[in-house]
């Protein structure tokens, strides 16, 4: 059972969750995507300083029997990543909206964020995913 | 198991070589000390040793020797002996791939005619036997494909492949930079002639499909599906690795298929030797004949020689001619069988996988529900109901003495179990296989936690594939 | 002989039990316009006595030399009774990869050992389970030395097998990638036009050890001057017994080292099959095509192999695979464990054995008048000479049954009248003395 998304983030339709503080957004996988995913063996971070693009490829992450892409939510530059998780992929699993954040991004346009879901939003699009 | 390195003894040994005939040797003499490796760390074993360490070895593995192996998509047909014996002839194995032509006629009339044999096999206008493995004869077919459009000055970047291709396909496409454009199947498993119409145009090189698909189903629409990719001018690649069904009843060339790749150690009965070597011959249409790759070999009166010389060939895909030794095997094979014993192959192989799906229906739901070719697929919904998945059902048959069949692929059907029995099953094999899966279904329903923690009987239980790929130990160190 | 086994009487219990009567009736999916409305026009089949008639006699037209010094990517070595022996044992080489771990124990622990194998001959910290041949795997090699450093050009050296050079071509020309050619000086690359063609814009530089022409290259100095610039250095190994005697290409600064390992227990068998190996360091261990095997546990803590890092491979990443590759080349990869583990620390004599023939055979044909020497003082098992007329040498030795060396100018316009000659332990002084006597 996914735990409950968060009220105070936003999602992407690609199982991103993303944590707004002015310009800066912290950004990781949902807990429904890792519980998709089962335990993670890897995660390629990205570049510090690399330039993002929203809906394309940012990170990797890697399970035994799949490998997904991790696609950036917003535009914008990578300023941090979350280091541990190259010693410790399954952070992810264990706290995928806490401890296991993946990047942190300068946004560069802050009009990028309304195409993103609320929490409610993002539940219904998970449950109509899983009747699929 | 201990490892061979855990039973080095140093000063054991397993082998006797003659002393130097041409007086001492001092090697520092004839390399300056600074080039001289210091340390050869290998194992130093005793014959006894070495041979118990691999006979046990052997012992903990499985063959179509050893059982049933309903692998899906891989045709695990009975390697005959013979093949074996012919292949190990001294006037194959001991002659060099750069002899003089004339000190090789033999070999280059087994190259000559095997290739002669696949284009009849497959209605094609030329083969090249060059490829190593069915993957290579993939990557050479979509090199193929990309010289022939640059020779038009055509630039085309994309390629259409099903959504249920082997994933072979895609990887073989971007190893010569295409971009992969995934089209829909339809209801019935096929492929979708509208997603197909629409993603075919200029820009893109043509489709790659399997036929039968990997559903084991024949594509009742081949014809319009290649009249749609002509049209736009483009290619249709057809994966071979089905064609054991086909044989002697219906040739891809003849079905509209500009190119394929073959592969030896399925349909042609070569063995897969634990994961190869292969053999993966392309054979092509009159349009792509210029840039097979060389050399090719051609027959001047009673004469069999190497040609090289082909302006527009792709160049090579490996060293010298291929897998020879995996040749001798096929040509063997086909020779024993004349094209009546290949027909006969071909149909029992779909009348035994037929006979298992129909014996199999009501335990086990099956993903589409009509005449298959030499494959069936079903998928682990009804024992989903008590818990048990596909990766359940195919360990607990591992503990009944069969290998497991071919699971989770294709990706299009949820907890796919792709069975693929071949013509060198006999029915009494079927039956027991039968019996046995039906009792495996009863255990889902009555002992789920049973099928759940299988296999029980092998020399090890299901192993940590997750701290396999967290902390990957890849190598023995002391 | 079709090795179908279901008789008359079981083939109609089957008709009833799918509910149809004839077997073409299974094929009705198929339109009548696809299918073939005639026999398949091949020789008619044989019985097993014929069979092996036929097949015996091609055999027989095959000329086989009992002396011959021709190498050049496939070279004649001593192969111990033992390893076939063991090969052939029907539990290895009737069965598929090992995907179900638990039954396939045997094949996924020889490759662990031969990977392990692998590691400590090319001094490098991991090794694939190996690929179709060296000259694919080369191929692969420079694809990967491109993603890894994201720059499409490759310097390849001209003194690469060129078999080899021409895979490499097949290859990058495919992906778009730039290949330049860094041509050879007396019989080694050329230094100083490496330092010219080394820039930002080179992703890998490939150089043979020991090389085509059977010399050693200066594989540190080459390593440094690679690194500088922030290229992969790939050395590509075609003669592995080398392996025993020189220093590592790993010690000396290699990124990848790939190769074939044919030498080692291979018959020569027309050119294939034959085996690719390729070895790395643990930071590309993500790059590197092919399939691993690693070591982990079973639920009850036992020791037990396992395919690993699979989410590389084709049949998960589809596109974004490191390679396309499915089979390796097992059994292959199996043979040359056991012949690795039955020669052991002996290896070493098979190597200074090839190499001081090969020094003994050199140094008697420099002495014969119209023949010179090429290759300067460092080379392993083949050698480069200069003749009048090489056919005219080759058909003098082929008179007395011996195969020569391989004619250069078949590969190279500018070595017309040069041979490449291979000698290992299987050679004898006898043999050796008889060439010098013929070409005296």
């Amino acid at each position: 059972m996914a735990k409950t998304n968060p009220k105070n983030l936003k999602y992407t339709k690609e199982h991103e969750w993303v944590k707004v503080e002015g310009e800066i957004v912290t950004m990781g996988i949902t807990d429904y995507a890792q519980e998709l995913l089962t335990s993670l063996v890897f995660v390629e971070l990205p570049k510090v300083g690399k330039k993002t693009e929203q809906t394309k490829t940012l990170a990797v992450v890697e399970s035994v029997k799949s490998v997904s892409d991790v696609y950036a939510p917003v535009s914008g530059e990578v300023i941090e990543v979350n280091t541990s998780l190259t010693k410790k992929p399954e952070i992810v699993n264990e706290d995928a909206f806490g401890a296991g954040w993946i990047a942190k991004i300068i946004i560069s346009n802050s009009k990028e964020l309304d195409k993103l879901m609320d929490a409610d939003s993002y539940t219904k699009f998970c449950q109509k995913e899983e009747k699929h | 198991m201990k490892l061979i390195f855990e039973k080095s003894v140093p000063g054991q040994s397993s082998v006797s070589l003659p002393e130097s005939d041409i007086g001492k040797i001092k090697i520092d003499q004839l390399l300056p000390k600074s080039k001289i490796r210091k340390e050869l760390d290998l194992p130093s074993v005793n014959e006894t040793d070495l041979v118990r360490h691999y006979t046990e070895l052997s012992q903990r593995n499985f063959g179509v020797d050893q059982g049933f192996y309903p692998l899906g998509s891989c045709t695990m047909k009975y390697s005959p002996k013979v093949n074996e014996e012919m292949a190990s002839l001294t006037g194959f194995t001991q002659i060099h791939p750069l002899s003089d032509d004339v000190d090789v006629q033999g070999a280059l009339q087994l190259y000559y005619e095997l290739e002669e044999f696949l284009k009849e096999i497959t209605g094609f206008t030329a083969v090249s036997l060059q490829p190593a493995a069915g993957a290579h004869g993939e990557a050479t077919g979509v090199m193929l494909m990309k010289a022939y459009f640059e020779d038009r000055s055509e630039k085309r970047t994309k390629i259409l492949i099903p959504e249920a291709a082997h994933g072979t396909n895609p990887a073989s496409s971007a190893l010569c930079g295409f971009e992969t454009v995934t089209i829909k199947s339809n209801s019935q498993g096929e492929v979708n002639l509208d997603d197909l119409k629409k993603n075919m145009n200029r820009e893109t090189v043509g489709l790659m499909l399997t036929n039968p698909n990997t559903l084991g189903l024949f594509e009742k629409n081949i014809k319009k599906i290649c009249q749609i990719v002509h049209h736009q001018g483009g290619l249709v690649y057809c994966d071979g690795a089905n064609m054991n069904s086909m044989l002697g009843v219906t040739r891809p060339g003849d079905q509209g298929f500009d190119l394929i790749q073959l592969n030896l150690h399925k349909s042609f009965s070569t063995p897969h030797g634990g994961g190869g070597p292969g053999s993966g011959p392309v054979g092509v249409n009159k349009k792509l004949v210029p840039y097979l790759p060389v050399p090719r070999v051609k027959k001047n009166g009673n004469l069999y020689c190497r040609d090289y010389n082909h302006e527009k060939s792709i160049g090579k895909v490996k060293t010298f001619m291929g897998n020879f030794g995996v040749m001798v095997k096929a040509y063997t094979y086909i020779r024993a069988l004349g094209g009546k014993g290949l027909k006969r192959a071909g149909q029992n192989s779909v009348l035994n996988a037929n006979y298992l799906m129909k014996k199999l229906k009501p335990y086990f739901d099956l993903a589409f529900d009509k005449t298959c070719m030499h494959e069936c697929v079903f998928s682990d919904k009804k024992q989903q109901l008590y818990g048990v998945t596909t990766l359940d059902i195919a360990k607990r048959l591992l503990d009944y003495g069969y290998h497991a069949p071919t699971i989770y692929f294709p990706m299009i059907v949820h907890g796919a179990i792709m069975i693929e029995p071949t013509e060198t099953e006999s029915k009494r094999t079927l039956d027991e296989f039968v019996e046995v899966m039906i009792k495996i279904a009863n255990e889902c329903r009555t002992k789920p936690e049973l099928v759940k923690t299988a296999p029980h009987k092998m020399l090890v239980t299901r192993v940590d594939e997750v701290a396999a790929a967290r902390n990957p130990n890849l190598k023995w160190e002391e | 002989m079709d090795f179908v086994p279901a008789t008359n009487k079981e083939e109609k219990e089957m008709f009833t039990t799918i509910g149809i009567n004839r077997i073409d009736q299974l094929f009705a999916g198929i339109a009548k316009e696809h299918r073939l409305k005639r026999e398949l026009n091949l020789p008619a089949g044989l019985s097993e006595i014929e069979l092996k008639r036929e097949i015996e006699s091609m055999a027989g037209k095959n000329r086989i030399y009992q002396t011959s010094f021709r190498g050049a990517g496939a070279y004649r070595h001593f192969i111990p009774s033992v390893v076939k022996h063991l090969v052939m044992r029907s539990e290895f080489y009737t069965a598929y990869t090992p995907y179900q771990a638990e039954r396939s124990q045997g094949m996924l622990q020889s490759i662990y050992e031969y990977q392990t194998m692998i590691c400590r001959l090319t001094g490098m910290d991991l090794a694939n389970a190996s690929m179709y041949d060296g000259a694919s795997a080369l191929a692969e090699a420079a694809l990967m030395a491109t993603r890894i450093t994201e720059k499409k050009q490759v310097l390849l050296s001209s003194a690469v097998h060129p078999e080899y050079q021409a895979t490499v071509k097949t290859y990058c020309h495919a992906n778009d990638v730039k290949v330049v050619d860094l041509p050879f000086k007396t019989g080694t690359t050329d230094l100083k036009e490496l330092k010219t063609l080394l820039n930002d814009n080179v992703g890998g530089v490939i150089i043979q050890n020991p090389n085509f022409f059977g010399s050693f290259e200066e594989i540190k100095e080459i390593a440094q001057l690679v690194h500088q610039i922030g290229a992969i250095l790939i050395i590509n190994v075609v003669e592995p017994t080398s392996l025993a005697l020189i220093k590592s290409p790993g010690e000396q600064g290699a990124d990848i080292v790939v190769g074939d390992g044919q030498s080692f227990g291979l018959p020569l068998n027309f050119g294939g099959p034959y085996i690719g190996f390729m070895a790395t360091k643990t930071e590309y261990i993500r790059r590197i095509p092919g399939r691993l095997v690693g070591m982990t546990k079973d639920t009850q803590g036992r020791r037990a192999f396992v395919l690993t890092l699979q989410s590389r491979e084709q049949h998960i990443r589809r596109e974004k695979a490191t390679s396309n590759i499915c089979t390796n080349s097992a059994l292959c990869a199996l043979t040359v464990l056991v012949y690795l583990s039955t020669l052991g620390p002996k290896l070493r004599k098979v190597a200074e054995l090839s190499m001081a023939k090969t020094h003994y055979l050199a140094k008697k044909l420099a002495k014969l008048p119209g023949i010179r020497l090429i290759n300067s003082q460092n080379f392993y098992n083949e050698f480069v000479i200069r003749v009048k007329n090489s056919q005219t040498v080759l058909k003098k030795l082929r008179n007395q049954g011996i195969e020569g060396g391989v004619d250069l100018g078949n590969y190279y316009s500018q070595l017309k009248n040069h041979l490449l000659f291979c000698v290992t332990e299987l050679n004898t002084k006898e043999e050796m003395d008889k060439i010098i006597k013929i070409l005296n």
